[in-house]
């Protein structure tokens, strides 16, 4: 490939991550922008399978794997012990798919945060739990099939606003991004980096095994999340002030959801609960950034 | 220096005398007064550390994890519903090689609700790799402290230094306080020679094949048996600069002894006092407090019971659809090494006293004499409604 965008390649090849995964490059991209000096720590899920068998790692940075529920707490032991030992200068990156930030994780996630504990936390959000097999989480969209929402038994709640969750915390910096945009991606990492506290990313990370769709989509699929706004992009600063990143314009999410084989089986009258879920989301939140530039 | 003192006080300034670096908590009846001080001290600047308030036991011990394997001196303190909750993070922290210290405020786990002394909670994690110390006195508590870090970064395993919920954690004595620069000779800084670091990445915890678990297990095991001895050396060094031992068996009146009271915890004294008022009767009795539950302190233990009959146990706590949990590890220690028999008595559960006359008792029980409790398969019950 050739890389103009990435200049220190943190993420080193074999890694054991699915062909056509966005979470292995949205580690990339973070990476890039944290540098080496960076601690991650990180529960169960994909990543930790991809990392490698011991004592193989596909990363250039120090990784710690700890139990499910505790990835933001455990960081916040890593940053207390750190700046103890006066190494403030090194970044601690949590770093936990949505199973491990929307469900069991959440409870540390806010006791971290709650503390304005001085990491930064990334969310990167395939909509299930794919690394057990492509189970429900509380961060799968309406109407979305998985293993434990089959036709028969589909999810009717829409997926959980993990950021005004965050945002309600008063933390410095929350923000939204898609592994389809890496520049605004990496922009958003870099925005974290210069503050101090609890930063928070949440990050679309299309899967190709668990949306079924082609693994060379793996970038348009998360574009047109964007473009039809199931997965806006936006930043939220002390909780208080949010703004909107410029988009394509608005689209239906047809497209989207033709996609991908997860939505293959949703009735008409779902794909309306989905549109208007997307539509009420975006009303509200384009309500809520009004005309505040992106800072 | 003489002080009187609270059990719990003297867990948290014991961690401030072995300058603690990182100290993560949630408070629990009855623990609190120990993370109540560390803060204070840690606020007042007595303490160079770091408090990391949390929102549960949980992750207090996530806490820990994060900070003691990026190389910080990690301290906390749980009880009973706490330590159930930590669970998980337990055989974390034994298995990441982690040298916490904690201490652990024995109390009854629910339903029901009780808040008194009991050491199902425990006794019920002896599986997960921790050592385990089981206090008898106020002075045990500051002691224990150091050695428990002593031992915990010379072995890299973590250690649990249990105070009965109460009878100990509420209790005031004179003991003994040391000067922070004997302190020091004792314990140096905590320096390991393997950590989390950006300078040398590596991973921690990370994913590996089953040859390797195996061989990990293997050796941690082995290392693991190795404590016993590596307690009593600590113990023996402590006791030169000192004058005090702490040591996995602690034996009274020993030597002859054809009957044995065996306890964990305070309970100790009064085993004490009941051997030598058996004595006064003419029954060649002593009593022996089992400090170390885990590992299992198999060869001072057999060593210390080589000349006994009757061997009576007593257990705060009970395993379900089998017996006293001390009662079953004191079997397994002498089966195929000793004909001794073994009387498991279950009593002082959910905090009633455990007086020196009910123990004396459970002795003369033991030796043919009036029966005072139920039997109910392989134990005998003492003070049961009817």
């Amino acid at each position: 490939m050739n890389n103009k965008i990435l200049k220190q390649e943190l993420l080193a090849p074999g890694h054991m991550g699915c062909p056509g995964c966005g979470a292995s490059l949205v580690m990339r991209y973070v990476l890039e922008v944290l540098g080496p000096k960076t601690m991650v720590v990180m529960p169960a899920g994909c990543w930790p399978t991809f990392v490698g068998l011991y004592p193989s790692t596909c990363l250039r940075v120090p990784v710690m794997s700890v139990p499910f529920a505790t990835t933001a707490m455990a960081a916040a032991g890593v940053r207390a012990s750190l700046d103890r030992q006066g190494k403030g200068e090194t970044n601690v990156l949590a770093w936990a798919g949505d199973g491990g930030t929307f469900d069991i994780g959440l409870q540390a996630l806010s006791g971290a945060a709650e503390k304005n504990t001085d990491i930064i936390y990334v969310c990167y959000d395939n909509e299930a739990y794919m690394n057990t097999g492509i189970q429900r989480s509380s961060a799968t969209p309406p109407g979305c099939w998985t293993t434990t929402t089959p036709a028969s038994a589909p999810k009717l709640e829409p997926k959980k606003n993990i950021v005004e969750i965050m945002a309600a915390h008063r933390i410095p910096y929350v923000a939204t991004a898609s592994v389809g945009y890496p520049r605004d991606l990496m922009d958003k990492v870099e925005k974290a980096k210069g503050l101090k506290g609890t930063r928070f990313l949440h990050i679309l990370a299309s899967c190709p095994t668990g949306w079924r769709h082609d693994t060379e989509l793996t970038m348009e699929v998360a574009r047109k999340a964007v473009e039809c706004r199931a997965f806006p992009l936006y930043e939220v600063w002390d909780g208080v002030r949010w703004s909107l990143t410029p988009m394509a314009a608005k689209t239906p999410v047809t497209d989207y959801l033709n996609m991908q084989g997860r939505f293959k089986a949703m009735s008409a009258p779902q794909r309306e609960v989905f549109q208007n879920w997307v539509d009420e989301d975006w009303a509200r939140l384009s309500e809520k950034c009004g005309d505040n530039p992106a800072a | 220096m003489k002080r009187v003192i609270m059990g719990t006080e003297t867990a948290a300034l014991a961690a401030v005398l072995a300058r603690v670096q990182v100290v993560a908590a949630y408070p629990i009846t009855p623990q609190t007064v120990t993370v109540e001080e560390l803060s204070d001290y840690i606020g007042k600047g007595e303490l160079d550390a770091a408090y990391i308030t949390v929102e549960s036991e949980h992750s207090a011990m996530a806490a820990c994890v994060g900070a003691s394997a990026t190389g910080s001196r990690t301290f906390t303190a749980t009880s009973s519903q706490g330590l159930a909750l930590m669970h998980e993070m337990l055989h974390h922290a034994a298995g990441g090689r982690l040298p916490i210290v904690m201490l652990n405020a024995n109390r009854a786990l629910s339903p029901p609700w009780n808040l008194y002394c009991d050491h199902t909670d425990s006794l019920s994690q002896r599986d997960t790799g921790w050592i385990q110390y089981y206090c008898c006195d106020v002075q045990d508590v500051m002691d224990s402290t150091f050695i428990a870090y002593r031992v915990a970064e010379k072995v890299m395993l973590p250690v649990m230094i249990n105070l009965d919920g109460f009878y100990l954690t509420h209790t005031s004595e004179v003991i003994d306080v040391p000067d922070q620069e004997e302190v020091d000779r004792y314990l140096p800084p905590y320096d390991p020679a393997d950590k989390v670091d950006v300078d040398n990445p590596s991973t921690y915890g990370c994913v590996c094949g089953a040859d390797l678990f195996s061989s990990l297990k293997y050796r941690r095991q082995m290392e693991t048996l190795a404590v016993e001895q590596a307690w009593q050396e600590a113990s023996d060094e402590f006791a030169a600069q000192f004058g005090r031992s702490h040591a996995p068996v602690q034996g009274h009146n020993l030597d002859d002894a054809e009957v044995v009271i065996v306890t964990i915890g305070t309970a100790g004294g009064a085993a004490q006092l009941a051997a030598d008022a058996l004595r006064e009767e003419g029954v060649a009795a002593g009593s022996l407090n089992l400090a170390m539950v885990r590992p299992f302190p198999y060869e001072s233990f057999r060593r210390a019971v080589s000349g006994a009959k009757h061997l009576v146990v007593l257990d705060r706590d009970v395993s379900f659809g089998a017996e006293g949990i001390v009662a079953q590890e004191v079997k397994s220690c002498l089966y195929g090494k000793s004909s001794a028999q073994v009387h498991c008595y279950i009593a002082g559960v959910g905090g009633m006293d455990i007086t020196e006359e009910i123990l004396a008792d459970m002795a003369r029980e033991s030796l043919g004499g009036q029966k005072q409790g139920l039997e109910l398969g392989d134990s005998i019950w003492i003070k049961v409604l009817p």
